[in-house]
């Protein structure tokens, strides 16, 4: 029987907890930033589409490395963060959602977006000779037209979340039962003489938790379709 | 009164349009494809902003560029019935029926849901997703949707545009229902002839972002100069008529009009029932002595008053013969006959050349 030593069910559930932080945080303004870049023009608006899809590109190493000028006790934000609220996420786990979110910020944002502008305008348009305010119209009728959307979003970057390594040991180092997810406890056991085992059990779990996110989503979102009617 | 007045500049032509729309039943907003009905009434209904204007609804100003006025859509009270419909996909019937009730103002008028169920017939889809509906029943729903949430005017884009001709005949009477029970003004936007004619009392003409013409449908269909009528296929003049009698032995109608009586076949109605019969100008002959023995049943005794002479083989000539009547006849004839305005004429006008679709009830 397959059972879990305590520094690997700590790893599980310190990487559930960081991405379930991590998407559900950036989730809010991912649909804003999504909804901004599929409807509206604004100067400035090439750039923004090109910073949110800078951590798709760059090597997450840089990434973590700016976070850490950022967000450090020194840094940019971080000071300010800290001298006024006392807020310090260098080195905790909040840190690695933090990472996290930025890394999966570009997946979440298309996928929303692409389905925003699958979205019928003149849906809108009809629900707003119906009386409906904007706010109205985005809650009633655009929200859930784009859900499938939002579900792809959220379940890819937490998929991603899951996995990040890169930008989280630069930003946040590899900390046991602070920021020591399961990709860096995985390479933790490969950089340990002996642990072969050890690494093997671990990729074991970081695969039956992807496909158990996978099938989940597939399940979730062949409910919706059925609901909307199956006419898209 | 419904005041429209509309500038803007469009890719294809400048819309430059004002008319006053009629405060109950029907104006037809009629016009070829692309005569820019369709922006009107979107500028009307706040989807599309127009450079210059005014849009008065009864007391209410919705848009004026003048006085900087200009009321988002959704405070327009304006409803909508789009060309397809535009159901939400994710909800059913019913919550696509009562989605405007969410909105309107707590007072005023309150048309029941119960009630516009009944009128357009759609208790049984209720329960129903729209995409399994049938496109004369989204659009039934569509307007029942329009109705409910209250409007002070109700725009139709060609509703029926995307139904074909059996579904067409079975909504039809259903529009005239929402009109005649409900009292809510409607701009019915139409390029086709038949439906403006059952429909519509008032109408305005469009032609490349400009109005044609605009007046009651019997006037403006029995003039010669508003072009995008005349030059129909199926131009002639339309006359308000009243049902008389039934001739049972030879399956003949007869209504009574300001011309005399006039027989139609296969015509049953209520006696003394207001009908409004449509007589294409093609389908009038004329003669110049009384004619007897002649298969026609209707004819009728008139003056020539005016001539509109066209580039073509026929010509159109506008009767007296008690109310107008439209004649499309050959150049050869006209030339042949010596007809000239002032001129005595017999209009001959087959019984069997006017079927239903040329026929109205308004009331």
């Amino acid at each position: 029987m397959f059972s879990l030593f305590p520094a690997e069910i700590e790893a599980v559930l310190l990487s559930l907890q960081v991405a379930f932080w991590s998407v559900g945080l950036s989730l809010p303004f991912g649909i804003a930033v999504a909804w901004l870049l599929a409807r509206k023009n604004f100067p400035g608006r090439m750039l923004v589409d090109g910073l949110v899809h800078l951590p798709l590109v760059v090597p997450p190493v840089v990434v973590g490395y700016l976070l850490l000028v950022l967000l450090g006790r020194q840094g940019v934000i971080g000071a300010w963060l800290y001298d006024w609220f006392g807020i310090s996420v260098i080195f905790t786990w909040k840190g690695a959602a933090v990472a996290s979110a930025v890394m999966a910020f570009p997946l979440m944002v298309r996928a929303i977006r692409q389905s925003i502008e699958a979205v019928d305008r003149g849906l809108e348009d009809a629900a707003a000779t119906l009386g409906a305010p904007p706010l109205q119209v985005f809650g009633t009728i655009t929200l859930p037209l784009i859900t499938p959307g939002i579900l792809t979003g959220v379940i890819l970057a937490f998929a991603r979340s899951l996995g990040e390594f890169g930008a989280t040991i630069t930003f946040v180092s590899n900390i046991p039962g602070e920021t020591r997810t399961l990709p860096l406890a995985l390479f933790t056991q490969v950089q340990t003489p002996g642990g072969e085992n050890n690494a093997l059990r671990l990729v074991i779990i970081s695969v039956v938790l992807a496909l158990a996110a996978l099938i989940i989503s597939e399940l979730l979102s062949r409910r919706l379709v059925r609901r909307q009617g199956g006419d898209a | 009164m419904i005041d429209v007045q509309l500038q803007r500049q469009l890719p294809d032509f400048t819309l430059d349009a004002a008319f006053t729309g009629s405060a109950d039943g029907i104006t037809a907003i009629f016009g070829r494809s692309g005569a820019g009905k369709s922006s009107i009434i979107n500028a009307i209904a706040g989807l599309l902003p127009p450079d210059h204007g005014r849009i008065r609804i009864g007391d209410r100003l919705i848009y004026d560029s003048n006085a900087k006025i200009n009321l988002p859509v959704h405070q327009r009270r304006v409803g909508y019935v789009f060309q397809e419909g535009r159901l939400f996909p994710h909800l059913n019937v019913q919550r696509n029926l009562l989605y405007g009730t969410n909105f309107g103002p707590a007072n005023g008028h309150i048309i029941e849901m119960d009630e516009v169920v009944r009128l357009l017939e759609i208790g049984h889809l209720l329960d129903r997703r729209p995409g399994t509906l049938s496109g004369g029943e989204k659009q039934r729903v569509a307007i029942g949707r329009a109705i409910l949430s209250r409007p002070e005017l109700l725009l139709m884009d060609e509703p029926l545009s995307s139904l074909d001709g059996s579904l067409r005949a079975g909504i039809l009477p259903l529009i005239e229902r929402v009109r005649d029970e409900l009292g809510i003004p409607i701009f019915y936007v139409s390029h086709t002839l038949e439906e403006v004619i059952r429909l519509a009392d008032h109408m305005v003409v469009i032609e490349n972002g400009a109005v044609a013409g605009e007046g009651s449908v019997a006037d403006l269909m029995s003039r010669l100069d508003v072009t995008p009528l005349s030059d129909l296929p199926d131009a002639g003049a339309v006359i308000d008529a009243v049902y008389q009698k039934y001739d049972s032995q030879f399956d003949l109608g007869e209504l009574e009009f300001a011309g005399g009586s006039i027989r139609i076949a296969g015509l049953q109605s209520a006696p003394g029932a207001a009908l409004r019969a449509h007589i294409r100008a093609r389908d009038v002959s004329l003669m110049l002595d009384r004619p007897i023995d002649t298969s026609v049943l209707n004819v009728f005794a008139g003056t020539i008053t005016d001539i509109r002479d066209t580039d073509g083989p026929q010509l159109d000539l506008l009767l007296d013969v008690g109310a107008p009547l439209i004649a499309r006849i050959t150049r050869k004839s006209v030339h042949e006959l010596a007809l000239a305005p002032g001129k005595q004429v017999y209009a001959l006008v087959k019984a069997v050349a006017i079927d239903r679709r040329s026929l109205g009830g308004s009331e």
